[in-house]
C-alpha cells in the first residue's frame, strides 16, 4: 500500500490555506469558462497558464487542474439550461437534460449532472491513484522504440476511434505536425520551414494555436447563428437535491459502466465526447427504461456525464506516467509542467514526488470542492449566461489576446492567434478535428526525437519497431487502429451493420 | 441545434457549398504538404554522415498531407458532382456578414494594439463593439469597456506582475507601469 502513503502524504501538501483558496479560485474560474461560449478547459487553462509561472509548481498544478475540473462540471450547466452544449462533451447531456428541464425539473437535472460527474471522476481518480505509479515504474524500461510507439499508437488511435473522414482526421494531424517542425531542428540545429523568417525561428507555440483555435474559432462560429439564448432558470435547495440523491443509487450499474467507458476511452484518446456518447449510447440500449430515453431521464444525465467526467479525468494519467497527453487540455497541463521546468515521463513519479502525489490528492479534493461550488453557484453562472452575446464577445476576444501576448510576449502570436482563429473556424465547419492537431502540434518535436533515435538504433530499420514482444504489440495495435476504417468496413460487409442513430448528433471533436 | 432563429433572420442567398470549400481546403494542404517535401528534400530528407538528416521526418510528414489533401479533394469533388446544385451550404451572405462583422473589427482592433498597447485598445474595442453591434447606450458601452480593462490592469500589472504590451506610443506610460 505504498500508494496509499505517499496519497497521504499527497494530501499533507495540497492543505494549505493558500491552496485551499487556490483551488476555489480555479473551480469558480473553470466553471466560469465552461459556461461562457469561445472559452473552454483547453483555451482557458492556456490562457490562464502565464498567471501561474511566479507559483510554485505544485500550487500552480492545483489551481489550473481545478479550472479544468470546472470547467467540466460548468458544461453541464448550459446542455441542461438552455439546451446549448458549453463544451462539446456535453452534447449528449442535453438530449435528456434539457427536456427534464422543460419539465421544471432542471434542478434534479442538474443535480443529477454534478453529482455524477463527481462519482465519473472519482473512479478515475481512485483508478490513477493506483495504475499511474506502476505504468510509470513500468515505462521507465521504456526505449526511444516504445517511446515512439506509443505516439503512434495515440495518433492512430485519433483515426481508429475518432468519428469522421480519416483522410481529415490524418491531414489535421500532419498539419499539427508540420507546424511543430517549423523553426530550430532539435538534433541538428539547422532551421527548418522558416523560409529566412527570423519571427518563425522560434516556431509556432501550441499555446497560441489552443486559443486561436478553439476561442476565437468557436466565437466566429457562435456569431454565425446570431446567438440569442433563452434559457430555463433553475433552483436548487436541498431538498431538491435531497431528493435527487436518493434516486441516485439506482442507477449505480450505470454509473459503473460509464465509468469504464470513460476511463477506456480518456486513457487511449478517445476523448471525453465519444466517451459520453458511447456511454449514452450503452445506457439506452441496457436500461429497462431506455424507451424513454430522450424524453426527460435521469439515467440519460447520469450517463453521458459520469463517463465525461472520467474520461476528463483518466486523460492525465498517460500524461503524468507517460508525457504522452490524452486530450487537449492535458497536452495544455502538459506544457505547463514544461514551463515550471518538469519533465512529464515516468522520471516524475521517482523525482517529483511531492508534485505527483499533491496533483493527484487535488484531483480529489478539487472534485469535492467543484461539487460542492456547482450545487450552491449555479443560479449566479446561468444568469451570466443571460448577458447579451456582444458585450461576452468583445470580451472574450480581448482575453483571448492577452492570453496569447503573455505566452512570450511577442506581438506576432496575436495576428497569428487570429490566422487559427479563422483556421478553427472552416476547420470546424468542414469537420476537421482539432484536438489531434493541436496534440500532434504539441508532440511533434518529442516525437520526431524518439523516431531519429530509433532509426539511428537501427541504422534506418524500420524493423526495430518489432524487435521485442512488447514494442511489437504496440505497434500492431497501432497499425490495427490505423486501419481500423477500413477493417470496420470490411466487418461490415460480413455481418449486417449496426445502425447508430446517435453518430450524427456527435462533433467531430 | 438549439438557437431559436426568429422571424427576421432570413435565410441569406447562399454564398458556398460545404463540398466546394472542401475542395479548396483539401488543395491547400496538399499544396502545404508538397512545401514541406520541397524543404525537406533540401535540408536532406535522407540518411547523412551522422543519422537521420534534419528533413528525414517532416519527408513523411509531408508526403502523408499530399495524400490526404488529395483524397479528400477527390470525396470533395465526387460529393460536388452527385449532389449538384443541392448540396449543404457552407455559409450564407447573412452569415458571412456576421461572421466578418466580428473578424475584421478583431484584426484592426490587433493592429491598434500595436500603436495603443492592449488596454487603451481593449477599452476602444469593447466600447465600439458594443455601440455599434449591440446597439447599447454610449455611455453605458464606455463604462463596460473601461472597467473591464481596468480590472484586467490591477490584475496583470499589480497583481501577478505579468507586463502587457504598451504599444509604441505609450498612453499609458502617466500610471507609471
Amino acid at each position: 500500500m505504498d500508494e496509499l502513503s505517499a496519497l497521504m502524504h499527497g494530501f499533507a501538501v495540497v492543505l494549505t490555506p493558500m491552496n485551499i483558496a487556490l483551488m476555489f479560485i480555479g473551480i469558480i474560474l473553470g466553471v466560469l469558462i465552461g459556461v461562457l461560449p469561445g472559452l473552454g478547459g483547453a483555451n482557458g487553462v492556456a490562457i490562464l497558464l502565464p498567471l501561474t509561472f511566479s507559483m510554485s509548481p505544485t500550487s500552480a498544478i492545483v489551481m489550473l487542474s481545478c479550472i479544468y475540473w470546472g470547467a467540466l462540471f460548468g458544461g453541464a450547466i448550459t446542455s441542461i439550461l438552455f439546451n446549448i452544449p458549453g463544451e462539446p462533451w456535453s452534447v449528449a447531456t442535453t438530449f435528456d437534460g434539457y427536456p427534464l428541464a422543460q419539465k421544471g425539473k432542471a434542478g434534479a437535472a442538474l443535480t443529477a449532472a454534478f453529482t455524477s460527474s463527481f462519482v465519473g471522476a472519482f473512479i478515475a481518480v481512485v483508478m490513477i491513484t493506483f495504475l499511474a505509479p506502476l505504468v510509470a515504474k513500468f515505462a521507465l524500461k521504456f526505449g526511444a522504440p516504445e517511446f515512439f510507439a506509443v505516439y503512434l499508437l495515440t495518433f492512430c488511435s485519433f483515426v481508429g476511434m475518432g468519428k469522421g473522414n480519416p483522410f481529415k482526421i490524418l491531414s489535421a494531424m500532419a498539419l499539427g505536425f508540420a507546424l511543430a517542425a517549423v523553426g530550430m531542428d532539435t538534433v541538428t540545429g539547422q532551421l527548418r520551414l522558416t523560409f529566412g523568417s527570423t519571427e518563425l525561428m522560434r516556431g509556432f507555440d501550441f499555446l497560441i494555436a489552443v486559443i486561436g483555435l478553439f476561442g476565437i474559432g468557436e466565437i466566429l462560429l457562435s456569431m454565425e447563428e446570431g446567438l440569442n439564448f433563452s434559457g430555463k432558470s433553475a433552483k436548487i435547495n436541498p431538498k431538491v437535491v435531497w431528493e435527487t440523491w436518493k434516486e441516485l443509487p439506482r442507477y449505480w450499474v450505470t454509473s459503473l459502466r460509464s465509468s469504464v467507458v470513460g476511463i477506456w476511452m480518456g486513457i487511449t484518446p478517445g476523448g471525453a465526447t465519444p466517451a459520453s456518447f458511447m456511454s449514452y449510447g450503452l445506457a439506452k440500449k441496457m436500461s429497462k427504461d431506455g424507451a424513454h430515453f430522450g424524453t426527460g431521464q435521469i439515467e440519460g444525465v447520469v450517463a453521458p456525464e459520469t463517463a465525461a467526467h472520467a474520461a476528463g479525468t483518466s486523460a492525465l494519467l498517460p500524461m503524468l506516467a507517460l508525457g504522452i497527453p490524452g486530450s487537449p487540455t492535458a497536452a495544455v497541463l502538459l506544457g505547463g509542467l514544461l514551463i515550471w521546468g518538469l519533465q512529464p515521463g515516468p522520471l516524475l513519479f521517482v523525482e517529483q514526488k511531492d508534485f505527483v502525489w499533491g496533483l493527484i490528492a487535488s484531483m480529489y479534493l478539487g472534485n469535492l470542492v467543484g461539487l460542492i461550488v456547482v450545487l450552491t453557484t449555479v443560479p449566479l453562472f446561468a444568469s451570466i449566461l443571460r448577458i447579451p452575446f456582444s458585450i461576452v464577445a468583445p470580451v472574450i476576444i480581448v482575453i483571448c489576446a492577452i492570453g496569447a501576448y503573455t505566452v512570450h510576449g511577442a506581438m506576432l502570436d496575436i495576428w497569428l492567434m487570429l490566422v487559427f482563429g479563422v483556421i478553427g473556424y472552416v476547420f470546424k465547419k468542414l469537420d476537421y478535428p482539432l484536438a489531434p492537431l493541436v496534440l500532434a502540434l504539441v508532440l511533434g518535436d518529442k516525437a520526431e526525437d524518439s523516431f531519429r533515435q530509433a532509426m539511428l538504433v537501427s541504422q534506418g530499420e524500420l524493423s526495430i519497431m518489432w524487435s521485442n514482444a512488447l514494442v511489437g504489440s504496440i505497434t500492431t495495435l497501432a497499425l490495427v487502429m490505423l486501419c481500423w476504417p477500413l477493417i470496420s468496413k470490411a466487418l461490415a460487409l460480413i455481418r449486417s451493420p449496426k445502425v447508430n442513430e446517435l453518430a450524427a448528433q456527435q462533433p467531430v471533436d | 441545434m438549439a438557437h431559436e432563429s426568429s422571424a427576421e433572420e432570413a435565410e441569406g442567398a447562399p454564398l458556398a457549398r460545404t463540398a466546394t470549400v472542401d475542395a479548396v481546403v483539401a488543395v491547400c494542404l496538399a499544396a502545404l504538404g508538397g512545401v514541406v517535401i520541397y524543404e525537406a528534400q533540401r535540408l536532406g530528407a535522407g540518411w547523412t554522415s551522422d543519422g537521420p538528416g534534419a528533413g528525414y521526418f517532416p519527408f513523411y510528414i509531408g508526403v502523408i498531407l499530399v495524400i490526404c489533401g488529395v483524397g479528400v479533394l477527390l470525396q470533395a469533388l465526387r460529393a460536388r458532382s452527385s449532389e449538384g446544385s443541392d448540396g449543404e451550404v457552407f455559409v450564407d451572405s447573412v452569415q458571412l456578414k456576421r461572421v466578418l462583422s466580428v473578424l475584421l473589427p478583431s484584426a484592426v482592433y490587433v493592429g491598434v494594439i500595436m500603436l495603443l498597447g492592449i488596454y487603451v485598445a481593449s477599452a476602444i474595442f469593447i466600447a465600439l463593439f458594443m455601440i455599434i453591434l449591440g446597439k447599447y447606450p454610449v455611455v453605458r458601452s464606455i463604462a463596460v469597456g473601461l472597467g473591464v480593462n481596468a480590472l484586467f490592469f490591477v490584475m496583470f500589472e499589480v497583481w501577478f506582475k505579468v507586463p502587457l504590451f504598451k504599444g509604441e506610443w505609450h498612453p499609458l506610460s502617466f500610471l507609471g507601469y
